[in-house]
């Protein structure tokens, strides 16, 4: 049974990496073709930072990750301050569900209503295009709110209630309450729901392909490259990514790892 | 905390962000899918949908490829959920990572990995060559399209099923077998019961996104295979036909709404563990 498992787990992350594998040994290829490995080379990095597209697209989608993500935790934070509060069980029933519109919709759904809000207002204007940067922000901003209210809402729930009443019984205004006892109560969700909308926003491909034009991101960028023929330089691109994301995911476990550590030292010192 | 008034008006924002951002286009998918192109009310996108039986065969398509891709997903997330579920406690962390660690790399990016290997030229034919065996052709068939989706939404199925049954408690599966109940049985009338939400969680997971994608039919299933995600994205980046785009958004969502309360209905609780 032990034996079984094992083979069963194998198989499973043998289909989860070989292809991801494949990617990494081929973007050193020499050669073009994707069947035989001709040679190791870094010819494809080199070209991949000869044209400056793939930094330009790194650059663009930093600052819509970042921008969007400020923004969605800002505006997400204090409507979870104010939600907290509401008492009428079917108002807030209802915006908790419009808010989950965008998280339970298929991608393609939420990208296509705000195009054609986009494009109505667009022609309404008299815009001669009617998609760009901020359209791209606005719904990066929106698909990003209900991820990060999720993760604040629990934590005023959970949080004591008498908390910010005694602070104001010693003399605090509401908002020196609301900044000095709550918040910092609440911040872990805070910082949750933040790091999701970044790593969300970074990672979008279906929205942004409808809500934006002429402004490229990562995933807009490896669209166009994999809409021609592929040149190996999108395997490169691809390498790099998955290794920044492997050191990123190592790095944020090492608290954890030296914490494992220092347990099983102190295990055998007892 | 005195006067709780004004803290609701800290709500205000995202009130008019989500009238504006979520409600009003949603509206506009309603508005757009009865129009015609001068803005008169029409029916006819609607019942072009139903009376072409090029659109028939694309949504009977769709949801059959995202059905059986689902129940792919479920069969070999099964076990692996339970395997992991029953391991140490150190190594199950490690298990868990190492299955989401593909999720973080983009989706265009996992599925022409797939495509860099099944191509006619690619690297399983060329190891065939080398070998001497005869050539396979995978690309551009249905079974391809569902690959694409079973690789990239897997995840999306154990994760689930897994937060649930880490949460089972190991005395009632013990004491099932104290009384005389067989793996099977075990199985079926104890773990199977417990972990119902999760299944239900993960299948929605696996089947919305599966059901509406564009990418992973585009580039596995060679154009061939038509998706709905395709044919909405065609009518709103090539033909410019929004009215039609969009009366089709309007019949996928109402699709994924009626499976969503359907499948409400087998979990009689939403204890279920969402992982996002």
């Amino acid at each position: 049974m032990k034996i079984l498992s094992k083979i069963c787990m194998g198989l499973l992350y043998f289909f989860l990496y070989m292809p991801i594998a494949v990617l990494v040994l081929f973007s050193f290829n020499s050669g073009r073709s994707t069947g035989v490995f001709e040679g190791f080379s870094l010819y494809w990095y080199k070209e991949l930072f000869h044209n400056g597209d793939a930094l330009n697209a790194l650059c663009n989608t930093l600052i819509v990750a970042f921008l969007s993500a400020a923004a969605a935790t800002l505006i997400g934070t204090a409507a979870a301050a104010g939600i907290y509060k509401f008492r009428g069980r079917f108002f807030r029933g209802a915006l908790l569900n419009l808010t989950n519109v965008p998280m339970m919709n298929p991608d393609i759904v939420t990208g296509v209503s705000m195009m054609l809000l986009f494009v109505f207002v667009g022609r309404a204007v008299g815009a001669s295009t009617s998609l760009n940067f901020f359209t791209l922000l606005i719904a990066h901003i929106t698909f990003n709110l209900p991820y990060v209210i999720l993760s604040v809402l629990p934590k005023f729930r959970q949080m004591d209630k008498n908390l910010p009443e005694a602070a104001l019984d010693l003399g605090c205004t509401p908002l020196q309450a609301f900044f000095k006892v709550e918040i910092p109560q609440i911040m872990p969700g805070i910082f949750t729901g933040f790091v999701m909308a970044i790593t969300l926003s970074i990672d979008d491909f279906v929205i942004s392909h409808f809500t934006t034009s002429g402004f490229q991101t990562l995933p807009l960028l490896i669209y166009s490259m994999t809409k021609r023929t592929v040149k190996p330089d999108m395997y490169a691109l691809s390498t790099l990514i998955f290794v920044t994301i492997l050191l990123l995911m190592i790095l944020s476990n090492i608290p954890s790892i030296l914490e494992d550590r220092k347990k099983k030292y102190k295990g055998v010192n007892r | 905390m005195n006067r709780p008034v004004f803290r609701k008006f800290a709500a205000a924002p995202h009130i008019v962000w989500a009238a504006l951002f979520i409600a009003a286009p949603l509206a506009f998918v309603v508005y757009y899918a009865f129009t015609d192109e001068a803005g008169a009310f029409t029916l006819s996108n609607m019942s072009a949908l139903v009376t072409s039986p090029n659109y028939r065969a694309i949504f009977l398509r769709s949801i059959s490829y995202a059905l059986i891709a689902t129940v792919i997903c479920l069969v070999i997330a099964y076990p692996v959920a339970y395997i992991i579920s029953r391991s140490r406690v150190r190594a199950q962390s490690t298990m868990i990572l190492l299955i989401m660690l593909p999720m973080w790399m983009n989706l265009l990016i996992r599925t022409y990995s797939w495509m860099v290997i099944i191509q006619d030229t690619g690297f399983l034919n060329g190891i065939l060559s080398a070998v001497g065996l005869p050539n396979l052709h995978i690309i551009n068939t249905p079974g391809a399209v569902i690959l694409g989706m079973v690789y990239n939404y897997l995840p999306y199925m154990i994760l689930p099923i897994y937060s649930v049954m880490v949460k089972i408690d190991n005395r009632l599966i013990e004491a099932a077998h104290d009384l005389g109940a067989g793996g099977v049985q075990v199985l079926f009338r104890v773990i199977f019961p417990l972990s119902i939400s999760g299944v239900i969680s993960g299948i929605t997971m696996v089947f919305v996104p599966s059901i509406s994608t564009f990418y992973i039919s585009q580039k596995m299933g060679g154009g061939s295979y038509d998706m709905i995600g395709d044919a909405i994205e065609r009518q709103f980046m090539n033909n410019y036909n929004y009215n039609l785009g969009a009366s089709m958004s309007l019949v996928l969502m109402i699709l994924i709404l009626v499976c969503m309360a359907v499948m409400n209905r087998f979990s009689d609780e939403d204890t279920g563990g969402v992982i996002v």
